[in-house]
């Protein structure tokens, strides 16, 4: 189609650079600067989308971020469509491809249309009311509501797109680059302030920068020319960063501010590759100017939503800056005196106004007058009480209001023709910033406005944003607030000339009349969700007072405009029927973002594996070469098992823990916690963390602890070594190595700070092999051949320091699996090395590698309990049978008192047993539940299966549990159901094997 | 995003911190003379306050170090930080 | 005796342009003395008031609410139903709450849109496979319909999950209970509401206790900014606020509350089917009736009464919901919202008397009590007009922190929400 409906006057579409694109299948072009709305518009697009529950037909209606209803689906890659993409945001490209949501076939024929002639059956909240019979209908009924809902379509491949985070910390931070934010920014800037202005849109200048009337002037220039300075000038500072297309999502408590800025949906697809697609900007700043200008209100009357039926403020932006006509036979309907700009600005550019229709009696204001000198017909006093045309506006009817404008003043109705109506119903400061950043608002009567009251941070509103509408008063008031907030003398705006036509009257109606009852008209207020304003009015009469009760049964503000346009007519509706005064309804809560806001930009590089670290061994390489398969535990990777060749995991294991057993077997145990303590008090430190004692451990001597909570319930464990008078190294769980030392440096620094000790973390400064089995002696033996290693010299539970080749290392001869076993710490960037010469001498005897499954199975056969696996957070050491490790002589240490409480004393607590089943090559399935009567309604259960494992070195299965007052249970017979059985168990001793330690002396 | 001036380091983001629940809640010198019920008090009840609470921060990912703050609960206003074992100021 | 709602009283009222339908609930003054007193209008608040007056012939009971109704955690949670707890006594509770539910709207003739649509609980690690399996069987015994799921039965279940073994935190596994879902949280308040209403019950908005009076160690009535209301029980259902309410009563509480984060995208056409939740890397998603993710985040770790909580935890959330669902990356966030929820060391709550005659707390639900609504409304019902639990709310009491006899469901690593 041809461009005929441009005119050439704008500044800011290159109509030299031609571009195409597709809307619903079909080739359009439109110009370098145009968005989708301005572009559809000049190739005489108005039907853009369907509405969501009555799927009425809806148009362009707004330019900017406040548009309900030109809502598309842009792209139809999987991977990068995106759905709910408003077309008044969408700088257009070549290859650009959108289409029309919430329609089907299409949006010039929508089967979803008959919704709107079911409408007297579909009022607010009509669900609750519903689909209630028969019972198990309701999700077959509500398959068919979802799929009738919802608008765009989410991709359906991963996005291809790179996202990424900036911390910005400034001085003052701008948000908006209208004439106020300029001012702002400017004066921030000049006064040494590290200034960062943000703007929404791809151009600086707000609604100033294509304002050409004569009528508002500054120091006797066109407005826009003057600002367009100001910026040229702002452009030379070095103290401002400027950021256009970043729009601030959320403002939070102490000036934290999130933006997410665009930087590349505006390029065509060649040059978008592999640049990064958005930024959100986490600001920290010191000040904050907040100047977001204001949001044109639409008017509320029957049938004011059909395609064709603009804002007046968005048809003269189509007009004057994308030299877009929207319409042929322009019609303007107002309150206030806005409507008379836009008209007068297409009147001088030769479009066809027919006339305006204005609510008020009269007004002689300037703008109004030239109007009237244009020969522009007014119609005052009138309301439109109807429209007509489906797809596009073709026909309004007017009558004259009476003087209360509750009715009218006689039956007169006049129709006229209009392809084009734009409505101005004042204008609302945009404060959602402002709230969401806990700012309390004030009502201002005079012309229906919240307003900033209360400022919860270092912040402060100017311009529109903070009421002020006219040019002379926005530069004052502005100029007055800057210098206040920032503190300085003057701002350089002092004594400027300001021309401007002031309004002389106003006038609000929030539900216009209508000569039809209200139960047969559609005056929509949030034009997303079709909520009118009869559905405010039913919401009222059933009971539902509060604007949040009336805004949830309504879905008011609820689409993804968020009531951007409509919020404030709901609010007056409801202050007019029920009587109360506007400023005491309240306004619903504006929660961020301010628009919507694309996950991956919140995300931004953290995702993949980089959505969290992974903590890797010294000998991690080794692992992956030797065929290692890896178990997550916390942030570790932990070599798991190691297979060969075809072996399942069952069957490596069954090797690896006889191999151990048999000969010698190795594993890495550097992901262990290893927290260093020094200080002259480490010692009593110690007896009060674990419960048992440590005072007496000798110098070079281990000992294994048990760490409680302050509940008395198990909460970590290890082996700590006393390497001297007042040095300790404690060993920790692998995931709760963090948890530990916290919890340690908490006691230490709030409880005890009498103590003298130092903890640090030395988790990651060694690695550690441990060799076990009846051959490791021989194989420690060729790595240090000096060290004796008699039990004489070098007995189980003690330490020493040695070096293997020119390299230090601690050896501890401790064992969790009941071997003969040596746990040798290295710095860790010689862990790699170690494990190799370990391999190498332990050749001879078969060393076997083996990862955690192996040691999980050893420990058991032994009897050793994993914090975590067998405990849970409920488990006692009593419950545990570990009485042996709990101190009776001891005062005090953490978690004692619990013990001693009637319920942690009882007897019938779950306690750890060991369970064989009566079939030896049953296995257990860890997380069975146990019981001890079958046939039981409720069933009664008893405890559940913990650890269980095939002994390849019993030849049988075996198990941990933990079993209501299992302690007093050896040799009980128990059930174990499963749901395809049940297996048969018999209660014994947790220890299966070597229960006199012969091993670890062999 | 609380801005919280840690009295080791000075101002850094709510992210680097851990919040310890109410402050001054000396752990019993002497456990085992509590009665089950002093020693619930001590282990579970909390104030749990709207309005001015003192309670324990840690600055995990930066010194460790913890310290008290005084914050108004009901609107997160952050009214005071102090170190740990300094007394809490009267009124 | 109100309109009955139906599709035929629907035709009816569209003749008369809906202008004859009535109110779901009136708008009364407070009376000078009630038999009981529910502080509280959220869900459990209503749905006690509701019982109340239908189980127990308690009639003359008024709901006082500060604010407007299920305007509390009640309207700003993620509505996730289900009943698969590990421990006996949270199963036994929960799964009243779900047998409730499953025939809500047609009790209150009140459609809460309960959708029986299945929630799954991702396991990411072998513990997480071993602690759901432990649960699953636990449900089973305990009458639950859960079921373990394998990793492929996961995906078949949820396709869109990424279930790759080579992303950060692999999907080993899951569990399904088919009966859990989901249910239009303001409808459940409504629907309650408008049945104790319609029994007799005083519903009063906007109407702050200010104080609870005592004579000794009864209760006598409460102060409120309508004025003293007298009465000799006093049912406290104040969710993040319980603590305020117990101070007032000179009592203390186990109880933190901190702030919990929610957040819905825009919506679109039907995406998910069931609902998620995986606990190891905090991700819940499910898709409502109009189209929007529903997405929970985590709380955040100090007490705060100001319904914010710290970006933080929204974008950790989200950076959780990409790993597991990469394809919504260029979905977008429309609204983010916070709550107060009270806290309870075991992460189990109170339905419980105190130590002051008259005095009963339904408090410390944390992150899950919508779910819980109906049963916790009728066992709180049956608490307070018998001055004894049943059987089912017996082990909520507040004495187990003093012997020690906790229902530790996170411990028990039970999810949370």
């Amino acid at each position: 189609m041809s461009q005929n409906l441009r005119v050439k006057s704008s500044n800011f579409i290159d109509e030299t650079s031609r571009i195409s694109f597709k809307f619903n299948g079909k080739t359009y072009y439109g110009f370098k600067g145009d968005t989708l709305a301005s572009a559809l518009l000049a190739n005489d697009i108005h039907l853009v989308g369907r509405s969501f529950k009555y799927h009425r037909p809806r148009g362009i209606m707004t330019s900017g971020s406040e548009e309900p209803n030109a809502i598309v689906q842009v792209g139809n890659d999987k991977a990068i469509t995106e759905p709910n993409v408003r077309a008044t945001e969408v700088e257009i490209y070549n290859g650009l491809e959108a289409k029309s949501q919430n329609c089907w076939p299409s949006v010039n024929f929508d089967i979803g249309g008959i919704n709107n002639f079911l409408s007297p059956l579909l009022p607010a909240g009509f669900y609750y009311k519903t689909f209630m019979w028969p019972a198990s209908f309701w999700e077959k009924y509500e398959i068919a509501i979802r799929h009738s809902a919802g608008l765009g379509r989410s991709p359906t491949k991963p996005d291809t797109d790179i996202y990424e985070h900036r911390y910005i910390h400034c001085d003052v931070l701008v948000i908006g680059a209208g004439i106020s934010g300029i001012m702002a920014a400017k004066t921030a800037t000049k006064n040494n302030l590290n200034t960062l202005l943000l703007d929404e849109k791809n151009e600086l200048g707000g609604m100033t920068i294509y304002q050409n009337s004569e009528k508002f002037k500054i120091d006797n220039k066109i407005s826009s020319e003057w600002l367009n300075d100001e910026i040229e000038e702002l452009n030379k500072l070095d103290n401002l960063e400027i950021k256009t297309r970043t729009s601030v999502a959320a403002y939070h408590g102490y000036n934290y501010l999130l933006a997410r800025e665009n930087l590349t949906d505006h390029l065509s697809k060649d040059e978008k590759e592999n640049k990064v697609r958005q930024r959100l900007l986490k600001i920290r700043a010191k000040k904050v100017i907040v100047a977001t200008g204001s949001l044109e209100r639409p008017l509320v009357f029957n049938n004011n939503d059909r395609p064709g039926i603009m804002l007046s403020s968005a048809v003269k932006k189509y007009a004057d800056y994308y030299g877009v006509i929207c319409g042929k036979n322009n019609i303007f309907f107002t309150n206030n005196d806005t409507a008379y700009e836009s008209a007068i600005s297409l009147l001088k550019k030769g479009i066809n106004v027919h006339c305006i229709i204005d609510i008020r009696e009269n007004s002689n204001s300037s703008i109004v007058k030239e109007a009237q000198d244009l020969g522009l017909k007014i119609y005052w006093s009138h309301t439109i009480v109807d429209t007509h045309g489906y797809k596009r506006l073709k026909q309004i009817s007017i009558m004259e209001l009476s003087k209360d404008g509750q009715s009218f003043a006689n039956s007169n109705k006049i129709v006229l023709d209009c392809d084009c109506l734009g409505m101005s119903g004042g204008w609302t400061p945009a404060v959602h910033l402002f709230t969401q950043s806990g700012g309390k608002l004030k009502f201002r009567e005079k012309d229906q406005v919240f307003i900033p009251n209360k400022y919860q941070s270092e912040q402060v509103s100017i311009g529109s944003c903070n009421g002020d509408f006219e040019l002379d008063e926005i530069i004052k008031n502005s100029s007055d607030i800057l210098k206040d907030f920032l503190k300085i003398e003057k701002t350089g705006f002092d004594n400027i000339n300001v021309e401007t036509s002031k309004e002389t009257s106003k006038k609000n109606i929030w539900l216009l009349p209508s000569d039809k009852i209200v139960g047969k008209t559609k005056p929509f207020v949030d034009y997303q969700n079709d909520a009118t304003a009869k559905d405010i009015k039913l919401a009222l009469r059933e009971g539902f007072r509060s604007i949040e009760h009336v805004k949830r049964y309504t879905t008011t503000g609820m689409g993804t405009d968020q009531g951007k346009l409509g919020n404030m007519h709901a609010l007056g509706i409801i202050a007019d029927t029920t009587g109360v005064k506007m400023g005491e309804v309240g306004t619903t809560t504006f929660r961020p973002p301010y628009t919507p806001l694309t996950f991956g930009t919140i995300v931004g590089r953290n995702v993949g594996e980089y959505f969290d670290i992974f903590r890797r061994t010294p000998m991690n390489d080794w692992h992956i070469n030797n065929n290692a398969e890896f178990e997550n535990v916390g942030q570790w990777k932990r070599a798991w098992y190691y297979p060969r060749g075809n072996e399942t995991m069952y069957e490596a294991v069954q090797r690896e823990s006889k191999a151990t057993r048999e000969s010698a077997g190795i594993l890495d145990a550097s992901t262990l916690g290893k927290i260093d303590i020094q200080g002259s008090d480490a010692s009593e430190f110690l007896n009060r963390v674990y419960t048992n004692a440590w005072s007496k451990l000798g110098i070079g001597k281990c000992r294994y602890g048990l760490m409680l909570n302050e509940d008395g319930m198990v909460y970590d464990d290890g082996v700590t070594t006393r390497l001297g008078e007042n040095h300790y190294i404690m060993t920790t769980t692998t995931g709760g190595a963090a948890n530990v030392m916290g919890k340690l440096e908490d006691y230490l620094q709030t409880e005890w700070p009498e103590l003298d000790v130092y903890l640090t973390s030395v988790t990651d400064h060694f690695a550690t092999a441990t060799i076990g089995g009846p051959n490791s002696k021989k194989i420690l033996n060729k790595l240090i051949p000096d060290l004796d290693l008699s039990d004489e010299n070098f007995p189980h539970m003690s330490f020493k320091e040695e070096k293997i080749g020119k390299i230090n290392c601690r050896i501890m001869r401790i064992s969790f699996t009941g071997e003969l076993s040596y746990e040798i710490n290295i710095q860790a960037s010689y862990g790699k090395s170690l494990w190799e010469q370990c391999m190498d001498a332990g050749k001879e005897f078969n060393i076997t590698p083996y990862g955690t499954e192996t040691m999980h199975l050893l420990r058991a056969e032994k009897g050793f309990i994993i914090v975590g696996q067998d405990t849970d957070g409920t488990m006692t050491p009593i419950d545990l049978q570990m009485d042996w490790v709990v101190s009776k002589k001891k005062y005090d240490f953490i978690g004692k008192r619990s013990l001693y409480r009637s319920d942690t004393m009882r007897e019938d607590r779950k306690q750890m047993v060991g369970l064989l089943t009566n079939d030896p090559n049953t296995v257990l399935e860890e997380g069975a539940q146990i019981i001890s009567e079958l046939n039981q309604t409720p069933v009664k259960m008893l405890g559940h299966v913990t650890s269980s494992y095939f002994s390849p070195n019993l030849g049988k299965s075996i198990a941990l549990a933990v079993v209501k007052g299992g302690k007093n249970m050896m040799g009980k017979k128990l059930f174990i159901p499963m749901e395809d059985k049940t297996i048969n168990v018999t209660v014994v001793d947790p220890i299966f094997l070597d229960k006199e330690n012969k091993k670890l002396n062999a | 995003m609380f801005l919280i001036n840690c009295p080791y380091c000075g101002e850094r983001d709510q992210s680097e911190f851990k919040a310890g629940g109410e402050a001054h809640i000396e752990r019993p010198k002497q456990p085992t003379e509590l009665s089950d019920d002093e020693w619930a008090e001590y282990l579970f009840m909390r104030k749990n306050i709207k309005g001015i609470q003192f309670e324990r921060w840690n600055h995990a990912h930066g010194c460790r170090k913890w310290f008290n703050m005084i914050r108004d609960t009901s609107n997160d206003e952050i009214k005071l930080i102090y170190k740990m074992g300094e007394k809490p100021p009267k009124g | 005796m109100k309109n009955k709602y139906s599709i035929f009283s629907l035709i009816k009222n569209a003749f008369s342009y809906h202008e004859n339908w009535q109110k779901a609930w009136n708008d009364p003054q407070p009376k000078k003395e009630y038999d009981a007193v529910i502080v509280g209008g959220g869900g459990h608040g209503l749905a006690t008031a509701y019982y109340l007056a239908k189980k127990h012939n308690m009639k003359n009971i008024a709901v006082v609410e500060k604010g407007w109704i299920g305007g509390g955690n009640t309207g700003r949670n993620t509505t996730i139903i289900r009943s698969n707890y590990l421990w006996d006594a949270s199963a036994g509770l929960y799964d009243h709450a779900l047998k409730i539910w499953e025939g809500l709207s047609q009790e209150l003739n009140y459609n809460v849109m309960f959708s029986q649509r299945g929630v799954m609980n991702l396991a990411h690690n072998l513990q997480d496979v071993r602690d759901l399996k432990r649960r699953t069987h636990a449900n089973r015994l305990n009458g639950i319909d859960a079921v373990y799921l394998s990793t492929e039965e996961v995906k078949k279940f949820c396709p869109i999950i990424n279930t790759s073994p080579d992303i950060r935190y692999p999907v080993l596994g899951g569990t399904l209970q088919r009966r859990a879902g989901t249910a239009r949280h303001d409808a459940v308040a409504w629907g309650y509401a408008r049945g104790a209403d319609e029994m007799g019950v005083d519903i009063i908005q906007n109407c702050e206790v200010k104080g609870i009076k005592r004579n000794g160690d009864s209760v006598e009535g409460i102060e409120t900014t309508k004025g003293f209301i007298k009465t000799k029980k006093v049912g406290v259902v104040a969710a993040g606020h319980s603590s305020v309410i117990a101070n007032m009563a000179g009592i203390r509480l186990p109880l933190e509350s901190k702030p919990l984060q929610a957040l819905v995208s825009e919506p679109v056409k039907p995406i998910i089917d069931t609902v998620v939740m995986s606990n190891a890397v905090h991700a819940y998603v499910s898709q409502s009736d109009k189209g929007e993710l529903v997405i929970g985040a985590g709380t955040d770790d100090y007490v705060s009464y100001s319904q914010k909580g710290s970006h933080q935890i929204v974008e950790g959330t989200l950076n959780a919901i990409l790993e597991l669902y990469p394809i919504f990356s260029r979905m977008r966030m429309l609204r983010q919202w916070g709550g107060i929820v009270d806290i309870c060391p075991d992460a189990s709550p109170i339905l419980s008397k105190t130590s002051v005659k008259g005095l009963y707390f339904n408090c410390g639900w944390g992150t899950g009590g919508f779910k819980a609504t109906p049963g916790s409304g009728d066992l709180f019902a049956h608490t307070i007009a018998n001055d004894e639990p049943h059987k089912l709310n017996a082990a909520f009491n507040l004495n187990r922190f003093v012997s020690g006899d906790l229902v530790d469901e996170h411990g028990a690593a039970a999810v949370a929400h």
